[in-house]
Order: structure tokens, then C-alpha cells, then sequence
């Protein structure tokens, strides 16, 4: 298991492949992406138990499943780094041929990838179905899931909340990266959520917050949390405030980058910001 | 013409419902899912002998396509089910994003398809889903023709990889076809050989195109009955070497003309062997309420539809 040092110059580095990736091809989602930098890096390397290599059934380890597909970059660049790919192939990332689309997808063979999300709403249904297969497999692992804030506004994720906790699925542990932020704009504007954890409480989950969601140690600490509220009849749902762009200081406290490229200067500024740890791809 | 006859009138759907139980006792990795529906689709044996592999969603088609989804992410084959029109229109991105891009082995099992839904009227009676699901790529399409076929395919369809669409329907119809018969997808049936023209039907039209042929025999004119019970991947084949020697073809369905059956053969016609065709299907119309034979009279969808059909094509040639 890695030390938090080591852990905290992964942040960085995955923080720079996010933005090396979203600028080479002028495009994609850096906001989110490096919004959840500490959120992905701390499952893939602390919290989940994983097998070696990847098969698409995943029967004795822990699953991830992201909703909110458009964080694609950080996605991409996590499951480089702990091994499912070759970091080299986040050169390719939305160009022709590439296994990396825009959006995650199994239909190239992306080992790491188990559904397509990009259309919001649908993970937490199929994270759901993952794991009542768990379930009847008898394989006590964990499903995790991510789901962006905004994307709650997707009817079909409150057919599948009510549904977890009418059925019990307390082997689930749904992330909200509650940013406040939607491409139009702050969430509170284009669509109020109003309080997601009392709404998830009162759906019948079991709800704990992580206060900053940019901090690896709390994000860690509440995750490990989460884990020991599993198997207790209820699904988990962990409410994570975070900065959307947070690393870059003109990324941070706006909407503005939820989908778009920095410029050469931009990209330069921000690298400056998250200097090189275990190498560039 | 080859004669068949009718076992005794039965609902397609009661034919899933059979496969099901079967596919309960012999193969452990079925599950299969409802939107509240479960008496409609007939698996309560099923979920009667295991109740541990039955997922009831409520009434929350999306979340059960993504639930189905899901389940096959450890080896489960789930058979989902509920009413066409709620297994398709109302579940498209669900099934496009989660399914058939994702590459699941999702059985999407749907009954009430088609005007013989009757009664309920047009929010039911979906007449777009097979033009829907044939859309999807690697998304295979079955729309079997009474209760042992659809017996059959429901079995058939758990043996192969990959997500399809089985279509079946309410009403008793006849159930002529042999009982515990083989179903080979992508396959089509010759069910009777003729030489001056070729129907070939789907689902409840074919026992329709039976009878129209057997009258059609009357008056001198010999048809060949085809049953195309999958739509995707069509038999090509099988269309093409009929036609060849025909000159001429019907298409029969329960489904606009727009994206059913009739247009996936006009597309193999024009492209190999361009051919005079009619289409026996619904004119881009919703249907209504009615009884199954009143709506299938008036929306031109039975025997004497198809045998206007062929009198019409047979000047064509």
C-alpha cells in the first residue's frame, strides 16, 4: 500500500496527464476531472481491493463504475497508472483509432472499463445490478460508483435510489462529487438539488459526507467509512464536496471548465502549478 | 401446400412465460427482471422455483435496463421484461448506452407488441420497436410466430452472446408449429414451398400468410410461406432463393412499414436482386382500441390483407 507522500505526487501527476491529455486535442472535461483527482487516485491505489490484470466479470475484487463519463481523463489516466494500460496510450486519448473515446466505452476493449457512461444518469443502475450479481455469486467485494452532482437531475437515477434501498444493496457505495456546478452554470441555478444527502436519507440510504473532497487524507478517511457501514441493509451514499478544476487556480470557483481546453499559456501556467512527480506519459 | 395444423390456440406471451420455467431448472445463470408486469408476462413459475434470481424493478423500465445491464458483470444472463412499448420507445438511451454499445448479454424480452394488444389502445400498441432495435448495432431481433417458438427462442436466445430483442404478443393465436422444436437464430423456416410467389411473415402474420396461401392455392396460385422469425441478422439467403425462382414477394408483419420487416428485405432485394414488393404492414399510423381481430381487419394486418397483397404483386412482375 502506498505512503500518503507517494499517493499525493500520483494527485499531481494525474492532475497534469488531465490536462496534457484535454489539451492536446482541444477537448473534453478538465473540470470534473481534476475535481475528483483525489477521489479516483485514493480508490484505485488505497481503498478498493483489486485483482492483477482485468476480466470483464470482476467476481473477487472490488468494481468502480462512473456515471459521469465525461471525467474521462482523470478515469483514463487512474487506471494508466495502476496498470491496466500503458501510460503512453493517454497520447491517444479522442483521436481516431484510439481505444480512449471521449466518453469511456468497453466497445474498443479498454481493460479498466466495464460500461459505457457518457449519456448521465444510467451508472448507478448498472453499479446496482453489479451488485446484486455479487450477491449471488456469494462474493462479499464492494461496488463503487461516481456520480456527478448535476447528473442527479436524470430522473432514472432516482428509479434506481429507490430501488437500492427497497432491496437492500448495502454491498454499493455511491459517490455525489457535489461541485455545485453544471455546464450552464452553478447547479443551484439551472436546476436546484437542494440538500442530495437529506434526499438520499430519506430514500433510505445511509449518507456520510466528506467535507473537502480535495483532501486526500479525508477523502481516504471517508471512504474507509463508507466500507464499514456496508452489509448493514442499507446502500451507501457518500456526499463529497469538491472544486471543480481545483489544482489550477483560474480553473477553480467557476463552471467555465467544465468542457473546455486550456490554451498553450493556459497549459503552461497550469503545469507550472502541478510540477512533474513520477514522469509524464 | 404443406398443411399445419393448429394445436390449440395460445398467447406467444405464455410461450415466453414456458421458456422461462424451463430455462429456471436448467440453466443457473438466468435471472430475469419485471416493471410490474409479472402476470402479463407469464413467468411466475419462475419466479415461484427461484425466487432469488427474480429482480421486480417497480414501475422503472430505465433502471431495470440498467439493473440487467449490470448483472451480466459476473456471469448472470438476464431476461427482462415488460410491455414493447416500455421495453423500447420509452427506454432507448438506456438500452443504445448500457446494453448494445456496452456489448451486454441482455435479453430483452418483450410481450403486448403490436396492435392484438388490443383494447389498451395506441399508448400500448407500439408498432416502431423492431425498426428501434434493429437499429442498434450487434442488437439481434426475434419475432417468433406462436407459443413453441417463442418457447423455443426464449431458450435459444440465453445459449447466445449477446444483447437481443425477443417480440411477442397477448392474443391466443394457433400454435401450429412443432412442440419442443429446435430454434436456430438468423434461420429462416421454409414452411411451405410454392413457385409463383413468396410471403414471407413474422410473428402473428405468419399463420395469417398460411391461411392466405392455402386460399391462394385455391384459385391456381402457389405461394411460398417463409417464416422469418429473426429479423436481425436476416437470412438473405434464404429470401434470395426464393425470389429467384418466385419473381416476386409479400412481406407480412405487425409494424409499420417504416423500419420493419419489409424494409430490412428491400434493402437485400435491392441490393442483390431487385424485386416487385408489397408490404402488408401498418400505413405510419397509431393504432387503437378494438378487439385484436377487429384492428388487425382494419389496419389490413391478416389473411385477406396478404392475399390482396400477393394478387397485387403477382401484376408486377
Amino acid at each position: 500500500m502506498p505512503n500518503t507522500q507517494e499517493l499525493q505526487d500520483l494527485v499531481v501527476q494525474v492532475r497534469r496527464d488531465i490536462l496534457r491529455m484535454v489539451h492536446k486535442v482541444n477537448s473534453g472535461h478538465p473540470g470534473g476531472s481534476l475535481g475528483c483527482t483525489e477521489f479516483l487516485v485514493a480508490l484505485y491505489n488505497e481503498v478498493m481491493d483489486l485483482k492483477d490484470g482485468f476480466d470483464m466479470d470482476g467476481i473477487g475484487e472490488d468494481l468502480f463504475f462512473l456515471s459521469n463519463g465525461h471525467i474521462s481523463p482523470v478515469f483514463y489516466s487512474v487506471l494508466a497508472r495502476r496498470g491496466y494500460f500503458p501510460i503512453e496510450e493517454l497520447n491517444t486519448f479522442r483521436l481516431i483509432d484510439s481505444r480512449l473515446q471521449g466518453h469511456p466505452t468497453t466497445h474498443e476493449g479498454l481493460p479498466g472499463v466495464r460500461v459505457a457512461s457518457g449519456s448521465l444518469g444510467q451508472g448507478m443502475s448498472v453499479a446496482i445490478g453489479a451488485a446484486l450479481a455479487k450477491k449471488l455469486n456469494g462474493d462479499d467485494h464492494l461496488v463503487f460508483s461516481l456520480h456527478g452532482d448535476g447528473e442527479l437531475q436524470e430522473g432514472q437515477n432516482w428509479e434506481a435510489i429507490m430501488y437500492a434501498a427497497g432491496n437492500k444493496v448495502d454491498n454499493l457505495i455511491a459517490t455525489v462529487d457535489r461541485n455545485g456546478q453544471q455546464i450552464d452554470g452553478a447547479t443551484k441555478d439551472v436546476l436546484p438539488l437542494g440538500d442530495v444527502g437529506e434526499k438520499f436519507k430519506v430514500f433510505g440510504w445511509d449518507v456520510l459526507e466528506i467535507e473537502n473532497g480535495n483532501d486526500l487524507e479525508q477523502v481516504i478517511a471517508g471512504l474507509n467509512e463508507a466500507k464499514s457501514r456496508t452489509g448493514k441493509g442499507k446502500p451507501v451514499c457518500i456526499v463529497m464536496k469538491t472544486e471543480m478544476g481545483n489544482g489550477v487556480d483560474f480553473m477553480m470557483h467557476t463552471h467555465a471548465w467544465h468542457g473546455k481546453a486550456p490554451s498553450d499559456e493556459q497549459l503552461a501556467t497550469a503545469l507550472e502549478q502541478n510540477p512533474e512527480t513520477l514522469g509524464d506519459y | 401446400m404443406t398443411k399445419y395444423t393448429d394445436q390449440g390456440k395460445q398467447d406467444t406471451r405464455s410461450g415466453y412465460g414456458a421458456g422461462m420455467t424451463e430455462l429456471g431448472r436448467t440453466n443457473p445463470n438466468v435471472v430475469a427482471l419485471c416493471a410490474d408486469l409479472v402476470g402479463s408476462l407469464k413467468i411466475e413459475t419462475f419466479i415461484k422455483e427461484s425466487p432469488e434470481r427474480f429482480f421486480q424493478t417497480g414501475i422503472a423500465e430505465a433502471n431495470m435496463m440498467g439493473i440487467a445491464a449490470g448483472l451480466t458483470i459476473g456471469g448472470k444472463i438476464p431476461f427482462a421484461s415488460t410491455f414493447a412499448n416500455f421495453a423500447t420507445g420509452r427506454v432507448y438511451d438506456q438500452i443504445r448506452q448500457s446494453i448494445a454499445y456496452s456489448d451486454k448479454n441482455v435479453k430483452i424480452c418483450a410481450s403486448h407488441a403490436g396492435l392484438t394488444l388490443g383494447e389498451d389502445g395506441a399508448t400500448h400498441q407500439i408498432l416502431e420497436d423492431i425498426g428501434l432495435m434493429k437499429m442498434l448495432p450487434g442488437m439481434t431481433v426475434i419475432n417468433p410466430c406462436d407459443f413453441n417458438q417463442t418457447k423455443a427462442a426464449t431458450i435459444a436466445i440465453a445459449e447466445h452472446h449477446g444483447p437481443v430483442y425477443l417480440r411477442f404478443g397477448r392474443p391466443k393465436v394457433a400454435n401450429f408449429t412443432p412442440v419442443d422444436q429446435t430454434f436456430e437464430i438468423g434461420k429462416a423456416l421454409m414452411l411451405s414451398e410454392g413457385t409463383d410467389v413468396t410471403i414471407l411473415a413474422t410473428g402473428h402474420l405468419v399463420w395469417q400468410a398460411l391461411l392466405a396461401a392455402e386460399s391462394l392455392e385455391n384459385q391456381g396460385i402457389s405461394a411460398e410461406v417463409i417464416n422469418i422469425h429473426t429479423i436481425k441478422p436476416l437470412d438473405d439467403k434464404a429470401i434470395l432463393d426464393s425470389v429467384k425462382k418466385t419473381g416476386c414477394v409479400v412481406t407480412a408483419e405487425e409494424h409499420n412499414y417504416l423500419g420493419g420487416l419489409g424494409e430490412s428485405v428491400a434493402r437485400v432485394l435491392a441490393t442483390h436482386h431487385p424485386t416487385p414488393q408489397e408490404f402488408v404492414a401498418t400505413q405510419d399510423t397509431f393504432g387503437e382500441s378494438g378487439t385484436p381481430e377487429q384492428l388487425m381487419e382494419k389496419y389490413g394486418l391478416n389473411n385477406k390483407a396478404i392475399e390482396a397483397a400477393v394478387l397485387k404483386v403477382l401484376k408486377r412482375k
